[in-house]
């Protein structure tokens, strides 16, 4: 299939070799074949991919063999740690300036999305870590743009600095540090026009606003759908500018990202952060070793569970985690789980975060939005404390019942309880697949 | 006639200008891509699978696409051994006829579908976020006001802050209407009000922006279903195009786009925008050859007047003139 995953094109070849006790040369190359095409399929500039299949090659025919792994444990081991390493090792944090305040420039192409980061990164800092930030507005290129940043900071109830676009941007950025230096906001936050890295005298503009506010951080925002120029991008920006970090947006479309691969390895800065979503809260700080996991198939547990942190109540998802494993979940935990899975985020997200959840049937293309989730609430808040307690009970005329309270139809009820016995036997073979975990140490889901 | 013939004749009958154009706007494309076959046949001199293998990666580095280069490089692996190739040299204009033949389908009208004298066209842009489907109607627009057509745009996009603002501007700049409503306000009711309003002023075209929207969400890919649905409504044979705007520098990815935007809403063109800024035109072979679907326009540079047609001989012309304008003599004294 054309737009499988990278996890899934390599599950693969791994699973061909999971059972052999011994790797052949030609197992290797074969499967680094996969590898390469699944890469290059998933934008990974051809030249990284050149590089990466040659060092993992080196190493799973090498030495390294050890005692406790089977050789096709190794070389997948191999692989994910290579990806690792080349997503950059661990996550990096935005810079803070010595002497307040923190001036970051946002650069990059037309399109990238700067001016939606610009406003996400100042809600993520005034959230995260309690900063007031000044967005600013040098954008003066793009009609309305700075009409779009004035009006995300009233969405978000955040200072946006502007002096219309008959100014130079090298001013504005340079007036707008100057105010948040007298109105004591520890963040400048300055949006610039997005410009081709061809673009010679926009380049210079870059060079000239760089020289004026002297950025602490300098962030190249990257489409996560970039193809094979990526490379190109990433490489010019760093020479012209030296940036200090990347952020990657739109990861929340079907996209393989390779371009993140690509964009770190030619310029050796750290992806920052990953935009998640259309709304304003949906900037995360990007962990490389998740994201390799994540790629490899082992799902982004580590993401998930803090995400569930912040979100859900500790006791209650001890005591649900007790119902998961003996099975006996109720419509009223699932009431009470949906509503707080609606706190986290939309489902679809968290499911594929989830460790094999893009391997299980129908998995893949779950999709669940909001109104959805209010029509399920609404079927069952029609069901008695009876049903809901023991959904087995369930038959024609309760059905109907519930269907006619609910303002829903019948199919719709049938589907939902459906959908609930598929999750309760879901859970149960994550639960399962958890407790495996815990024998088996880090030990991969399709292994 | 022969290929390359066929090809300089339809050339000719096309301005210099719009020539100049697609060779400007592909300069870079020309010079990193078409550079590096031209490096490869100097270092190889003999046609061999070493050869083959180096194409294959200057393809894929132009996004060509893994299958569509896979394909191809097996069809030009075929042709070298069939008609005895052995000459690096030679082979140059075989990859030259092979990717052309891609491009240039005989058979499809890359058009705009414009009504007749008097009926209202109805042109729906969809895509995914930052690819340029504001600009793009801000640009068509006027080129179809150029024209002399009478052209109301529609504030479709209520969702992204600004939107709204960056599409009033360029009603302005153009002088066109913009029928909008507040943000916020379902992008349905926006497009019946834009097709009434364009109905009653007697508008030739109608324009609808659209928020942008990643491809893989369901409820928002079900709205643009609806804002379709609105339009059809009122006007049965409406939307007469739906182009989908993608951006020339997106890899791989724009395949899942077009397929999906193709399934949910019927799309019957597409708009490669931002070519100029890529040295990878590759994607539109990728398109070309994996889907059913024209290319109907090109963004060739920023100024108003680079959205340009698509005209794919002039494509191949833009990306590999010396070659044509060599073999189209050739075949010409033979």
């Amino acid at each position: 299939m054309a737009f499988e995953g990278l996890a899934e094109r390599l599950q693969g070849p791994m699973k061909k070799i999971k059972g052999k006790g011994k790797v052949s040369e030609d197992d290797v190359k074969e499967m680094m074949r996969e590898v390469r095409l699944a890469l290059l399929e998933a934008d990974v500039n051809f030249k990284v991919v050149k590089q990466f299949v040659k060092d993992v090659r080196e190493r799973a025919v090498g030495q390294e063999v050890m005692d406790s792994l089977t050789p096709g444990q190794q070389v997948i081991k191999v692989v994910n740690e290579e990806l690792t390493q080349l997503m950059g090792g661990e996550q990096s944090k935005i810079a803070t300036a010595q002497k307040p305040p923190t001036v970051v420039m946002m650069v990059g192409l037309q399109g990238a999305g700067k001016t939606t980061t610009t406003g996400k990164l100042a809600l993520h800092l005034r959230k995260q870590h309690n900063r007031k930030p000044l967005m600013a507005a040098a954008d003066v290129y793009r009609p309305a743009a700075i009409n779009q940043l004035e009006t995300l900071g009233k969405q978000l109830d955040m200072p946006v600095f502007s002096m219309g676009d008959q100014v130079s941007p090298v001013d504005i950025a340079k007036k707008s540090v100057e105010q948040a230096k007298e109105e004591h906001q520890d963040y400048v936050l300055i949006d610039t026009a997005g410009r081709l890295q061809v673009d010679e005298d926009l380049m210079t503009e870059l060079d000239e606003i760089k020289a004026a506010v002297q950025p602490d951080e300098i962030l190249l925002v990257v489409d996560a759908m970039t193809g094979q120029d990526a490379v190109n991008v990433a490489e010019t920006f760093h020479e012209r500018l030296g940036i200090t970090g990347v952020v990657m947006t739109k990861l929340d479309g079907d996209t393989r990202g390779g371009a993140a691969i690509s964009v770190k390895s030619v310029t050796g800065q750290p992806i920052k952060f990953a935009g998640t979503g259309e709304k304003t809260d949906a900037l995360e700080p990007f962990h490389p070793e998740r994201m390799a996991s994540r790629i490899l198939g082992m799902g982004d547990v580590l993401s998930l569970i803090e995400k569930a942190q912040t979100n859900v109540d500790e006791e209650r998802a001890k005591e649900l985690e007790r119902k998961m494993k003996t099975n006996d979940l109720t419509f009223d935990d699932f009431l009470e789980q949906l509503s707080q899975v609606k706190d986290m985020g939309p489902i679809d997200e968290l499911m594929q975060m989830m460790p094999g959840a893009n391997k299980m049937k129908g998995m893949k293309n779950l999709q669940v939005d909001d109104k959805q989730i209010a029509h399920i609430e609404a079927i069952v808040r029609s069901m008695t404390k009876e049903e809901r307690d023991h959904p087995s009970i369930m038959n024609a005329s309760r059905k109907r019942r519930i269907a006619k309270g609910s303002g829903r139809n019948i199919q719709e009820v049938n589907r939902l309880l459906k959908q609930f016995e598929d999750m309760k036997k879901m859970m149960k073979q994550m639960s399962g697949m958890q407790k495996g975990k815990k024998k088996g140490g880090m030990k991969m889901p399709f292994m | 006639m022969s290929f390359f013939k066929k090809m300089k004749e339809k050339l000719s009958t096309q301005t210099d200008s719009v020539t100049d154009k697609f060779k400007d706007g592909l300069s870079k494309t020309r010079s990193s891509f078409v550079g590096a076959v031209n490096e490869l046949v100097k270092d190889y001199r003999i046609v061999d699978e070493d050869f083959f293998e180096e194409l294959e990666e200057i393809l894929i580095s132009a996004d060509v696409g893994v299958n569509t280069v896979m394909e191809l490089v097996d069809d030009l692996r075929e042709e070298a051994k069939r008609r005895n190739i052995k000459d690096a040299e030679n082979i140059r204009p075989l990859i030259t006829e092979k990717l052309s033949e891609l491009l240039v389908k005989s058979d499809e009208d890359t058009r705009l579908n414009l009504q007749p004298e008097g009926e209202l066209t109805v042109v729906l842009f969809v895509g995914v976020n930052g690819v340029g489907k504001t600009t793009t109607i801000g640009k068509m627009a006027h080129q179809l006001q150029q024209e002399g057509k009478k052209v109301v745009l529609a504030a479709g996009d209520t969702f992204r802050a600004g939107a709204i603002e960056q599409l009033e501007a360029w009603g302005a700049r153009v002088g066109v209407d913009v029928v909008k409503q507040q943000a916020g306000t379902d992008p349905a009711a926006v497009m019946y009000d834009a097709v009434q309003s364009a109905k009653s002023k007697k508008a030739d075209v109608l324009l609808c922006d659209t928020a942008g929207r990643l491809q893989n969400k369901v409820n928002l890919m079900n709205e643009l279903e609806k804002v379709k649905r609105v339009i059809t409504r009122e006007i049965p044979d409406a939307p007469h195009e739906v182009l989908l705007v993608l951006d020339a520098t997106t890899g791989q990815n724009a395949m899942s786009q077009a397929k999906t935007f193709g399934e949910a809403t019927k799309v019957t063109g597409i708009v490669l925008t931002k070519l100029d800024g890529t040295a990878k035109g590759g994607i539109v072979m990728a398109i070309r050859n994996e889907l059913d679907l024209p290319v109907k326009y090109v963004g060739l540079g920023e100024g108003v007047d680079d959205l340009q047609e698509f005209i794919p001989e002039q494509y191949v012309n833009g990306l590999f003139s010396d070659v044509v304008d060599q073999k189209a003599e050739e075949e010409q004294r033979s």
